[in-house]
């Protein structure tokens, strides 16, 4: 659960005064809250964990990450793919 | 060597290896504070690896894990109320309570929502005016920037029908703990990485200096693991006892000052139980006077409600890093991910699901 997932902010915009994103995790994308990355801009890539970005990172560590995680099955599990909350 | 070709780079992978064979001399016991590295080291066979003389030990990392069963009863005594929606991440779904789990509840009709985000339960809280969102707010250091979020967002908003069940809980305090408990057999610490990118590492320099113990900031991946263990084992044979950061991609020195802002305007720190361990100082996190309000467990009255572990599960010796999983006389037989008696074995960052996961499943080879 402290695992975070490494995506691509593809679109951001603000709900309730919130700063938010659609991030895309080599595919699935997510909504995920910008609040705690201020600085971070469509293009960069960014640690989410929970549905919060906590920091950027660089595009080659994130490939790298998000690929080993795909070839061990942890990013469906991480994403929350398989559960549907409503 | 059959697991080096999982590696993203088996090259590095066995240059590491290479440099920590021969760095070592003597025995040494490092302990991976995270349940997520632990996965990482028992699905890439990283101890089985390492020379003889190094013994990793899983430290308590696991958030679902180290709550305790009274707090579990209380979610259980929460959830199963007719005008609850009761949230949580997946992994709580199936821990067993002292007579039921979530999973069973939602059987018998209560309405439990798995959701991936703590978000997720702000909008079922603005969606169903009529019900009672409550979302179990567990985790290290890592999550609670999200949960405390939910928490000034639902104050924003005017929620009064949102609540969080925290049981939040620290890194640094249990290190502490494990340093101060007679039976310690820890010489130096892997730290988890995202726990480091929100908090900062300044609360680590204290514990090297006053335990003089190594201990290496480090990520998840089994070359992120293998490189804290190979950092902590050069100053282990050094003599020496530092603060290192192997994870530079991922943490600042500083932390993660905006979410800190946050975390610490929400929650105030507090006495907490880890389920196995029992009660360590100053080392949970709960809502802050400001906030009493959102505190399900104030909302719903279920404070008084105590609990009795089950006498067959050994998760506190495992949790403490005493016995391994495969130890225990229940695991694998009693004990299995599809009826657990203890959290580790349901959680996928507990240790007893990772040795049934991964095989482990005689206690002579890896113990």
């Amino acid at each position: 659960m402290c695992l975070g997932v490494p995506g691509k902010v593809v679109e951001i915009w603000e709900a309730d005064g919130t700063r938010m994103a659609t991030v895309d995790f080599g595919g699935v994308r997510k909504e995920v809250c910008l609040a705690y990355v201020p600085d971070v801009v469509i293009g960069d890539y960014t640690i989410v964990h929970v549905g919060f970005a906590l920091t950027k990172l660089d595009e080659k560590s994130a490939l790298e990450t998000l690929e080993l995680f795909r070839s061990v099955g942890l990013l469906d599990e991480e994403l929350g793919v398989s559960f549907d909350p409503r | 060597m059959k697991y080096l070709d999982e590696f993203s780079d088996p090259d590095l992978a066995a240059s590491l290896l290479e440099e920590i064979r021969q760095t070592v001399t003597q025995p040494w016991a490092i302990m991976e504070v995270c349940g997520g590295q632990t996965h990482t080291i028992i699905r890439n066979g990283i101890d089985q690896l390492l020379p003889e003389q190094v013994t990793l030990i899983h430290g308590p990392g696991c958030p679902v894990c180290v709550t305790p069963l009274e707090t579990i009863d209380r979610a259980l005594a929460i959830a199963a109320r007719p005008d609850v929606i009761f949230c949580s991440f997946g992994d709580m779904i199936r821990v067993p309570g002292s007579s039921t789990d979530l999973f069973r509840i939602k059987s018998d009709g209560g309405d439990i929502r798995i959701v991936y985000s703590p978000l997720d339960a702000v909008r079922l809280a603005q969606a169903n005016p009529d019900k009672q969102v409550v979302f179990f707010g567990i985790g290290f250091e890592t999550t609670a920037p999200a949960n405390a979020m939910t928490v000034t967002m639902a104050k924003q908003l005017g929620l009064t029908n949102f609540s969080l069940l925290v049981s939040h809980v620290l890194v640094p305090p249990a290190i502490r703990a494990i340093m101060d408990a007679p039976t310690r057999r820890v010489q130096g610490f892997l730290a988890a990485g995202h726990v480091c990118t929100v908090m900062g590492m300044s609360q680590y320099t204290t514990l090297v200096d006053e335990y003089h113990v190594p201990i290496v900031v480090t990520g998840f991946e089994p070359l992120d693991v293998l490189e804290g263990i190979r950092r902590v084992l050069v100053q282990l044979e050094a003599g020496r006892a530092e603060l290192e950061n192997a994870y530079a991609r991922a943490v600042h020195p500083d932390g993660n000052p905006t979410a800190q802002a946050v975390v610490n305007e929400v929650f105030t720190t507090c006495d907490r139980a880890w389920r196995g361990i029992g009660v360590i100082p100053q080392s949970g996190w709960r809502l802050s006077d400001e906030y009493a309000e959102f505190d399900a467990e104030l909302r719903f009255d279920v404070q008084a409600i105590t609990a009795e572990e089950s006498p067959l599960c050994r998760s506190g010796e495992v949790l403490q890093g005493l016995i391994k999983p495969n130890q225990c006389s229940a695991f694998g037989k009693e004990c299995t991910p599809r009826k657990p008696l203890g959290a580790p074995m349901v959680s996928s960052e507990g240790a007893c699901a990772a040795y049934y996961q991964f095989r482990r499943l005689d206690a002579e080879v890896s113990a």
